[in-house]
């Protein structure tokens, strides 16, 4: 049995690497295999499978996952700001720094659950919003952004203001002597990471971030944490205390998410307080139920959907609809336009909403269940021609 | 039942993962070849074949939403009237311009569109799509300076050209200046030199100001050369408080100006910002005050006819400046509020007619260069002087790639003749008195990039 289900999850793994790492391919048919939306699927799939390990095996949802998403941006940010352009530094700089903030916030948010949890969770990541938007400016230079930006003149007389937020330092950089011809583009040991090289680096780091997910899924820690989701007084009735397992999680699906906005940094170094807006935090939990809470795919194709929804959708305009619908008579295309149009464009919105009333109300376990059911559905008709009683009770 | 997850044996991990790392090196080889040798010409997304594609990047949802929907419709029209239809608009009164109504350097324009959110984030997405996905060899829009400035150094790293729309911020072309970027639209430093005069004219020497400002780079910015102005007619500031975008609700930041002992209320926001915060100040009373002696007073320093709209009756006699406004009587602003009104209905607002004149201004830039490349882009547009875009005279400053032009002075209509007629023309402050060195903002303007993308 256990090996079986190991040998599957290997096989899984495979099969989710090659899927990911030909989406440049793949995804061009469907207007998406560009470089920047695909780094968007990458990391957006990172987030949600960190979302997912907290609400999906422990049922605790949080509604403040962005604002580790920002601090991780912050964090890369300041990385290439003082130290270098390389974006292996700034990476495991930002899971720390989101790891230890998850650890201060989930510390005092954990002692309460269900709607409670949520409540807090939501109340630091907005307390974390407007700090960053506001007090914090100094570090996150409010609404304008962190940006990268040209290094200060080394010969800084005494009486020179050095202000880091418009000056950049990158010390390391410098000791090394590299020259900078205008702003420098983050790189991995002189790769550049923008354009497809971003997406692998990103695929690559969502493919590992995957299988960990996999590994904790299947481990006595996962089964821990399944367990305080199907009954936790239980739990703590059998003398087991439940706080350390839940503050795990809460602190791996941080630093999951510090690593998502550390990627977003990486791929285009600017970081911004409108990523720790309450609805950055909404769009994770959207993308996880969408996908289907608690497996192990759902939330990446929940990321995915979502992010193409935003970026291809809203894209769509008028002469688009023109054209798509050119072979109509002249009156019945003005009126598919106007029907269509409600729907693409700024109504993206709309069809997004739309989308997800359909999946709660008829696939609750999110997309992963209509994939299951469908292939339920195979496995009865190939069933039937030798009826297993056992099996079809359990429907 | 701790071992029995241990069925995975170490050599078969190595295996596995060292297949996969084959793999993800073979990767980018493979697949980035394609997306590299796109590009032709030596630049970025060199227009290839009988179309050439502009990026329109306006925000279509927020605060600014009004503004963007404005602009959107006056770069349809912008490229109608290059590619040769209708009227023809601006392009019979742009002087000197080689643009012959046939497309750009014998292609046709098209155009993509995108929704910035007003969000960096967002916009900047956006303008990422267009680029590596539509191959735009031009971005353009705005509405807020902060996004414009995102937008603006993507465009500089990307190696494409920038247009700013809408942007009153001093930042853009100055702190934050690049040299893929450039803009027609004023800032405001010229409002605070344009109104300067006219406040003391109006209000006196002897006020005290409150100031509330929207909490981001256009704010501050606009803040910053009010307060340098009017303490340089006399003026004491009261107070300056600083509110954030999209608040909706005022009231919290409008109460405590009544007790300030402040006399004049300058409200540094725009869009529906400042729709509400005028409404609410209004509503409170705050112009029907009494204070030291003299009538409480509203100023706006950046208006907008559709603003105005929104904020109808609230507008009345409040004083502001604008980049252009409807009721220009030169013949190139008719020419443009008659092509706009024919199209759609309405009179065009300041936002529409900076975005449809930097459209053809782009487009003459690249017909008088004979290319599309930004260093030829740029090389036309330093220094190039025009007429008859509805501004008089205008200069494409060369240092900071600002336009400089004359700045109009504007007051709410007291006694409106039709809905669109809001604004009146106080002052036509001319150039001379608005124009700044260069290096006042520092900032760095750098060269430009036209390499391969």
């Amino acid at each position: 049995m256990n090996g079986n289900s190991a040998r599957g999850d290997w096989l899984l793994l495979i099969i989710f690497a090659a899927v990911v790492l030909t989406a440049p391919f793949t995804l061009s048919y469907i207007g998406a295999g560009y470089p920047d939306l695909l780094q968007k699927f990458a990391i957006f799939g990172i987030f949600a499978i960190g979302f997912n390990i907290l609400f999906g095996l422990t049922g605790y949802l949080s509604f403040g996952h962005a604002a580790f998403l920002g601090v991780g941006s912050y964090a890369s940010v300041w990385m290439f700001k003082l130290f270098t352009m390389n974006v292996i530094p700034a990476v495991l700089f930002s899971v720390t720094i989101a790891g230890i903030f998850a650890l201060m916030i989930g510390f005092v948010s954990l002692r309460r659950s269900g709607i409670y949890f949520s409540i807090i969770t939501l109340a630091f990541a907005q307390m974390s919003y407007n700090l960053a938007y506001s007090v914090l400016s100094p570090i996150t230079n409010g609404e304008t952004g962190l940006q990268v930006r040209h290094l200060a003149p080394t010969d800084r007389g005494p009486d020179y203001v050095l202000k880091l937020v418009d000056e950049d330092l990158r010390w390391i950089d410098q000791a090394f002597g590299v020259v900078e011809d205008g702003i420098p583009i983050t790189n991995l040991f002189g790769i550049k990471m923008s354009g497809f090289e971003g997406f692998y680096f990103c695929a690559v780091l969502l493919i590992i971030g995957f299988f960990i997910s996999i590994r904790i899924s299947r481990s006595n820690f996962g089964m821990m944490l399944r367990a305080i989701k199907s009954n936790q007084n239980r739990l703590n009735y059998t003398g087991i205390n439940t706080r350390p397992y839940l503050l795990a999680a809460f602190v791996i699906s941080g630093m999951y998410a510090g690593l998502a906005g550390s990627l977003l940094a990486v791929t285009d170094p600017l970081a911004g307080a409108e990523r720790m807006q309450w609805t950055a935090s909404g769009e994770v939990v959207l993308m996880t139920i969408t996908g289907g809470a608690g497996t192990l795919i759902g939330p990446v194709l929940g990321a995915t959907i979502i992010k193409y929804f935003e970026n291809i959708f809203s894209a769509i305009n008028e002469g688009i609809l023109q054209n798509l619908f050119s072979f109509m008579p002249e009156g019945l295309m003005d009126i598919f336009v106007a029907v269509v149009g409600m729907f693409v464009g700024k109504g993206w919105h709309l069809t997004l909403g739309l989308l997800f009333m359909v999946i709660v109300i008829f696939l609750p376990g999110g997309l992963m269940e209509g994939v299951r059911r469908i292939g339920n559905l195979f496995r009865r008709s190939s069933k039937s021609a030798a009826p297993q009683p056992s099996s079809q009770a359990a429907e | 039942m701790s071992n029995s997850k241990n069925e995975i044996s170490r050599r078969k991990v190595i295996k596995t993962s060292a297949a996969a790392m084959a793999a993800i090196g073979a990767g980018p080889v493979f697949f980035s070849r394609g997306a590299i040798a796109g590009s032709h010409g030596g630049y970025c997304n060199a227009p290839t074949g009988k179309t050439v594609t502009l990026g329109f990047n306006v925000p279509q949802t927020g605060a600014y939403a009004d503004e963007g929907a404005d602009e959107l419709r006056a770069y349809k029209l912008a490229v109608k009237h290059l590619n040769g239809e209708g009227d023809g608009g601006m392009l019979n009164t742009f002087k000197p311009s080689v643009l012959k109504g046939n497309g750009v350097l014998g292609k046709k324009v098209a155009f993509v569109t995108g929704d910035t959110q007003t969000k960096s984030d967002a916009a900047r997405a956006s303008a990422k799509r267009m680029i590596e996905k539509d191959k735009a060899v031009m971005i353009t829009g705005g509405s807020s300076s902060g996004v414009a400035i995102a937008v603006q150094s993507l465009c500089q790293e990307a190696g494409v050209i920038f247009m700013a729309g809408l942007t009153h911020s001093n930042d853009t072309t100055g702190k934050d200046k690049r040299a893929n970027g450039f803009r027609h639209f004023f800032n405001t430093y010229m409002s605070g030199a344009a109104l300067g005069p006219v406040l003391e004219k109006e209000y006196g020497k002897e006020r005290r100001a409150y100031h509330l400002t929207a909490d981001y780079t256009w704010g501050w910015s606009q803040e910053k050369s009010m307060k340098d102005f009017t303490e340089a007619l006399g003026w004491q500031t009261a107070k300056t408080v600083l509110t954030p975008v999209g608040a909706g609700d005022f009231s919290q930041y409008i109460t405590p100006v009544l007790n300030s002992g402040a006399d004049v209320l300058i409200l540094n926001h725009y869009g529906k910002d400042m729709v509400n915060s005028l409404s609410q100040a209004v509503q409170f009373g705050l112009r029907d005050k009494q204070v030291n002696g003299k009538n409480f007073e509203i100023v706006v320093p950046l208006f907008s006819r559709l603003m105005a709209q929104g904020a109808g009756e609230a507008i009345k006699g409040i004083l502001g400046s604008t980049n252009w406004n409807w009721q220009l009587k030169d013949p190139a602003s008719a020419a443009f509020v008659k092509s706009f009104g024919a199209e759609y209905g309405a009179p065009p607002s300041m936002a529409a007619h900076t975005c449809y004149v930097q459209t053809l201004l782009y487009a003459n830039a690249a017909e008088m260069a004979g290319t599309f490349s930004p260093e030829g882009i740029a090389k036309s547009l330093e220094g190039f002087k025009f007429d008859g875009m509805g501004n008089g005279p205008t200069e494409y400053r060369a240092e900071d790639h600002q336009c400089f032009k004359d700045v109009l002075v504007v007051r709410g209509n007291q006694n409106p003749t039709s809905q669109f007629d809001l604004l009146e023309v106080v002052e036509v402050t001319p150039r001379a008195q608005v124009e700044y060195d260069a290096a006042i903002f520092g900032g760095n303007l750098g060269s430009v990039n036209a390499k391969a993308c």
